[in-house]
């Protein structure tokens, strides 16, 4: 797993899907946060970096 | 920042700043400067006024303190005097900081007091409903200036700076990482910081201003602000409308604790 999310924190902004460049986040039926193609997830924290609701984050190795 | 969340919030999430709320974003930035650092947070005091902005303290586990309107600063003043060891972090806002507070303000930068102040600009009061701020552009549309703002906003940097403050910074939401690396350098600066973090409010202000979505506001930040390194060699026609990110004035002043340190030790006739 990639990305986690933490739906109940989402507000539905759009921001993390804006500026994904990979275009792998969308907005599901109700407005919140779905991780639609993780496959293409280049782990790049774009959408962690500027969630202001702290609903989504980059799972990382742990070093 | 999941492990951040465990580790410096109280378990009171979400939070109620609205959808696309940069506010959450300037928070963030303050945890990763207190981790970046690893503060003591049994010896670290977060002070907030009255606004939006001010709720910040309310997620944060530190010893905070939620403060009457514009008075955030002598709350922190207090705190420091009687605490110097302890990092005083003020959060507030835009209205708090210039208006309701203006005078605490320019006075603390006067006396260089070592307090960390992360001023979270919005441009507007977003808690009350959109009225304009002394941080609202020229024009700017508010519920109160329903034809454009007729005020010109204050330079909270060069106000500051021109108060007396010896370290001066300025970040906005879509530089988050610069922003957490500028309250990192406040915090150990030895006299009064000041951080402005530019952030959207896409309700009360962007949707009067027809500013866009929340990501159309983040953008429009990526879009106007420069690095003040990169500023210096820009012609003034690519200037317009532009404004400078980044460390925009450090310098070495008395600072006030350590002043008054001394008085006591006189007063206690320590013959110093």
């Amino acid at each position: 797993m990639k990305l986690k999310t933490n739906v109940k924190n989402c507000k539905g902004c759009g921001i993390c899907v804006e500026f994904c460049p990979k275009k792998v986040l969308e907005l599901d039926e109700v407005g919140k946060i779905k991780v639609a193609r993780e496959a293409d997830c280049i782990k790049c924290g774009q959408c962690e970096l500027r969630c202001p609701d702290y609903a989504i984050f980059v799972m990382r190795d742990k070093k | 920042m999941e492990e951040l969340l465990v580790k410096y919030f109280r378990p009171k999430l979400p939070h109620i700043w609205c959808p696309g709320c940069g506010n959450g974003i300037v928070t963030a930035s303050v945890v990763k400067a207190i981790d970046k650092l690893q503060l003591d947070q049994d010896k670290t005091a977060i002070v907030s006024g009255i606004g939006c902005s001010s709720r910040a303290s309310g997620y944060l586990n530190f010893d905070t303190l939620h403060t009457a309107h514009g008075r955030a600063i002598p709350f922190a003043t207090g705190i420091k005097l009687v605490k110097p060891d302890h990092n005083v972090i003020v959060l507030t806002g835009d209205g708090d900081a210039t208006a309701i507070g203006g005078n605490h303000f320019i006075h603390a930068a006067r006396r260089n007091i070592n307090l960390t102040v992360v001023v979270f600009n919005n441009s507007i009061y977003g808690m009350t409903g959109g009225q304009y701020s002394p941080l609202t552009p020229h024009r700017g549309m508010a519920t109160t200036a329903p034809f454009g703002n007729v005020d010109r906003p204050f330079d909270l940097c060069e106000l500051a700076k021109g108060a007396g403050a010896t370290f001066v910074a300025r970040a906005t939401t879509y530089h988050a990482n610069l922003l957490a690396d500028l309250i990192a350098k406040a915090i150990e600066h030895k006299g009064f910081a000041l951080v402005e973090a530019i952030t959207a409010c896409p309700v009360s202000f962007g949707r009067q201003n027809k500013m866009g979505t929340p990501a159309n506001m983040i953008k429009w930040q990526r879009d106007n602000a420069v690095m003040v390194e990169a500023m210096a060699k820009m012609k003034p026609e690519q200037l317009e409308g532009k404004f400078p990110i980044g460390v925009l004035h450090q310098a070495e002043g008395t600072e006030y604790v350590t002043e008054y340190q001394k008085v006591i030790k006189r007063a206690m006739g320590s013959g110093e």
